[in-house]
């Protein structure tokens, strides 16, 4: 026994479980209009206060202040509006669709879906982003059919990934939205890669990763990093901080001792922290990453603080570890509520025709599931084609996928 | 054979803008071995440079690039190291295709020395051609010779798919029989050392004949296949040898035409047996060539244990063992 008497192991635990009072006091929340905009050129360490700060732009009363406000006209807003609601109803059904038996699996992503719809406006066609399961909303953003989502969802025989893919790890290239892997954290360098490359060919498209801050633990965020401070490639960092990993709260990924954009430090890259469920934040920021890679000014990493309002997917009952209420005591708010609230201050918007909004929306996700179940889902109705399995595997197939195909007799 | 990849590398690099080649040391020293002298000051840093240390990054890069339009060329330092990035390789590469429905693809080269016979001790002297093989939707080679290395390697590069191309590092100045108190004999002075100007390709999935014979066939890569010609001459033993060159895909039509005019086969390599890919080979002809077979099917392998230090020619499967083996056979 030394003088300083025995070692113990700090094991991180949240504020409170299920049954207690849900706490947010570790979340220190800046006025909106509070964090200065600087120049895109700004090199990194000048805006080292960025990452321990959180940009905002609608303040309690529904109002864009601050340098950080985009300037959105009306449209732009309703648009907005539009693809948050229509992301919510298209998870809502999704779930149900789960629990009827059409899926499955499938994972909402509820309370965070400011975070990809206003992301997605800033992107040009042709960028590419490296999505993680989470993103639906970068597909709904740009109005992506909600079909063609679904029939992938139920793996029908217009799946276009023909069976082979669990629901939503969706693959669209022609919308700028990158295989979802599965694996976590591993397109979070591919991106890196895929900047790399356009800058290699003197290209004008930059890429946008996508990691949620549990899984920044892995080590391919690191080699991320590097490999983006190395070469300084036109890419976007984005770390999706929803404060939950299945069960374990942010403190299991290092986020009790410093906040997720403050890793982008060591490594000499710009980074932020961003209201994620202000629409209006979101796009500001968003565009100024952009803006950087787009003008070679090289990577930008963004910590988008949010709350994951959800479970994490349909085999999850989040109330088995951690309070029912936290998500109403989320100090950020709701997303859809703060930018309606904001239309509506602005006189462009009332809560009757978000009424009707949001009926229509519900009747053309409807009216989209009912068209995707006409194709199948899960055990009913036609299904993508068995002799599928073997192909693909290799741009032609061998010999022995061949004989393995025979023998399958298909 | 080591200017044979870096002649391969140049010819593709001065053919197809979307090769760029990359690893650590790769750039401005041309890496460890030298496999990219002068491809930097020759093509510019973009498109031939040094990496961090980080074959996780080195290879996931590789697969972005790839996804891009690109066709990277990565080299990892030792097949050693590959570990980091054999998630990018497995999870991401070998199955980007198959995933996304052919929306994306990542038709990546990942080069990778491999092998011992030069004192690198269990760090810079594995072959892990198994943990490649294993996995669908990868490609597997590993060449034996200059003329090979240079032909495989344009094809590799050119192939739609992610190939893996294990280089053994104990040929790159020189064939090597086994036989290590002997003196090192230069490419210069054997057949296939002789390496043609220019573009050429070697189909992915052909074996190469290097010795007809009716006793018994052998199956062997890389540096195996200059022990078995050591052991064969050794032992006089009629074996016919085939150099695989590609373990996926695979030449089981050469396989099976040779084991069923031998009715015998020895299986040879380097890598450690359990699980190795001579288990593959064997169950392969035993399925294919099980009436024609007059013996049991052997192999000579590395050890199951790690690659020692200090006891390298114990644990190397040399001409005398294989020439036991192939005894064993006939007398079988």
């Amino acid at each position: 026994m030394t003088e300083w008497g025995p070692l113990s192991l700090h094991v991180p635990e949240p504020p409170v479980r299920p049954g207690g009072t849900p706490d947010f006091h570790h979340l220190s929340i800046p006025q909106a209009g509070a964090v200065r905009r600087p120049p895109v050129d700004v090199p990194a360490h000048e805006i080292h206060d960025l990452a321990y700060s959180i940009i905002r732009v609608l303040n309690r009363r529904g109002e864009a202040v601050g340098p950080w406000d985009p300037g959105l006209d009306a449209e732009a807003l309703k648009a907005g509006l539009r693809a948050l609601l229509k992301t919510r109803a298209y998870d809502a059904r999704m779930m149900m669709a789960q629990r009827q038996g059409k899926t499955s699996f499938y994972m909402p992503c509820t309370g965070e879906e400011a975070v990809a719809c206003g992301f997605q406006t800033a992107l040009a066609k042709g960028d590419m982003n490296f999505p993680t399961y989470r993103q639906q909303g970068l597909l709904i953003a740009q109005d992506w059919p909600l079909v063609d989502m679904m029939c992938q969802v139920f793996s029908n025989e217009r799946d276009r990934l023909l069976g082979r893919q669990l629901p939503v790890l969706y693959s669209v290239r022609e919308a700028g939205f990158f295989s979802v892997s599965g694996n976590l954290t591993t397109q979070f360098v591919q991106a890196v890669g895929w900047a790399m490359a356009s800058a290699i060919s003197g290209d004008t498209r930059v890429a946008a990763a996508w990691v949620g801050e549990g899984s920044t633990a892995e080590s391919d965020f690191h080699a991320a990093l590097v490999f983006a401070s190395v070469y300084r490639p036109p890419v976007i960092l984005n770390v999706v901080n929803n404060q939950w990993a299945i069960s374990s709260f942010q403190g299991i990924a290092g986020g009790e001792s410093a906040t997720f954009a403050a890793r982008a430090h060591g490594y000499g890259i710009p980074s932020m922290r961003v209201d994620g469920n202000d629409y209006l934040a979101v796009h500001a920021a968003a565009c100024w990453a952009v803006a950087r890679a787009r003008r070679n000014l090289g990577p930008t990493l963004i910590e988008w603080v949010t709350y994951r309002a959800g479970a994490h997917s349909t085999s999850d009952d989040p109330s088995r570890y951690r309070p029912r209420e936290e998500s109403d005591a989320w100090p950020l708010g709701d997303p859809i509520e703060r930018l309606k609230n904001h239309l509506i201050v602005l006189g462009a918007w009332s809560e009757e025709r978000h009424t009707q909004l949001r009926a229509e929306i519900e009747d053309e996700v409807l009216a989209a599931a009912r068209e995707a179940e006409a194709h199948g889902t899960l055990h009913d109705g036609p299904k993508p084609s068995t002799a599928a399995v073997f192909e693909g595997v290799y741009a032609e197939m061998p010999r022995h996928l061949r004989e393995q195909r025979q023998e399958m007799g298909v | 054979m080591l200017e044979a990849i870096r002649d391969a590398l140049d010819v593709m690099m001065a053919r197809d803008p979307r090769v760029v080649v990359f690893g650590e040391d790769v750039g401005y020293f041309g890496g460890v071995f030298r496999a990219t002298e002068g491809l930097q000051r020759k093509y510019g840093p973009s498109r031939c440079f040094d990496t961090p240390i980080s074959e996780t990054g080195i290879v996931g890069v590789a697969v972005g690039m790839g996804a891009y339009g690109l066709r990277p060329v990565a080299e990892i330092q030792f097949a050693d190291y590959m570990y980091p990035g054999y998630d990018q390789i497995v999870s991401e590469a070998a199955r980007l295709r198959y995933r996304s429905a052919g929306e994306f693809t990542a038709p990546i080269v990942v080069r990778m020395p491999c092998g011992g016979g030069i004192f690198g001790g269990q760090t810079h002297s594995q072959s892990p051609e198994a943990l490649f093989t294993h996995v669908c939707g990868l490609k597997t080679v590993i060449p034996s010779n200059p003329h090979d290395a240079k032909g495989l390697l344009i094809a590799a590069i050119e192939d739609e798919d992610p190939v893996i191309f294990l280089e053994p590092k104990r040929v790159y100045n020189g064939p090597f029989n086994g036989h290590h108190d002997q003196p090192v004999v230069p490419w210069s002075r054997h057949p296939l050392g002789e390496v043609p100007d220019g573009h050429y390709a070697i189909p992915l999935g052909q074996a190469a004949l290097r010795r007809e014979g009716a006793a018994v066939t052998v199956l062997a890569y890389g540096t195996m296949v200059h022990v078995a010609e050591a052991a064969v001459e050794e032992t006089g033993v009629d074996a016919e040898i085939l150099d695989l060159r590609s373990l996926v895909p695979l030449d089981v039509e050469a396989i099976e035409r040779s084991v069923k005019k031998t009715g015998r086969c020895v299986i040879l390599h380097e890598a450690t047996r359990t699980s190795g890919f001579g288990a593959e080979l064997s169950a392969q002809v035993q399925e294919r060539c099980f009436h024609h077979l007059e013996a049991p099917i052997l192999r000579v392998t590395g050890w199951d244990t790690p690659y020692p230090h200090a006891q390298e020619w114990d644990y190397f499967p040399g001409p005398e063992r294989v020439g036991r083996a192939l005894r064993a056979v006939l007398e079988g």
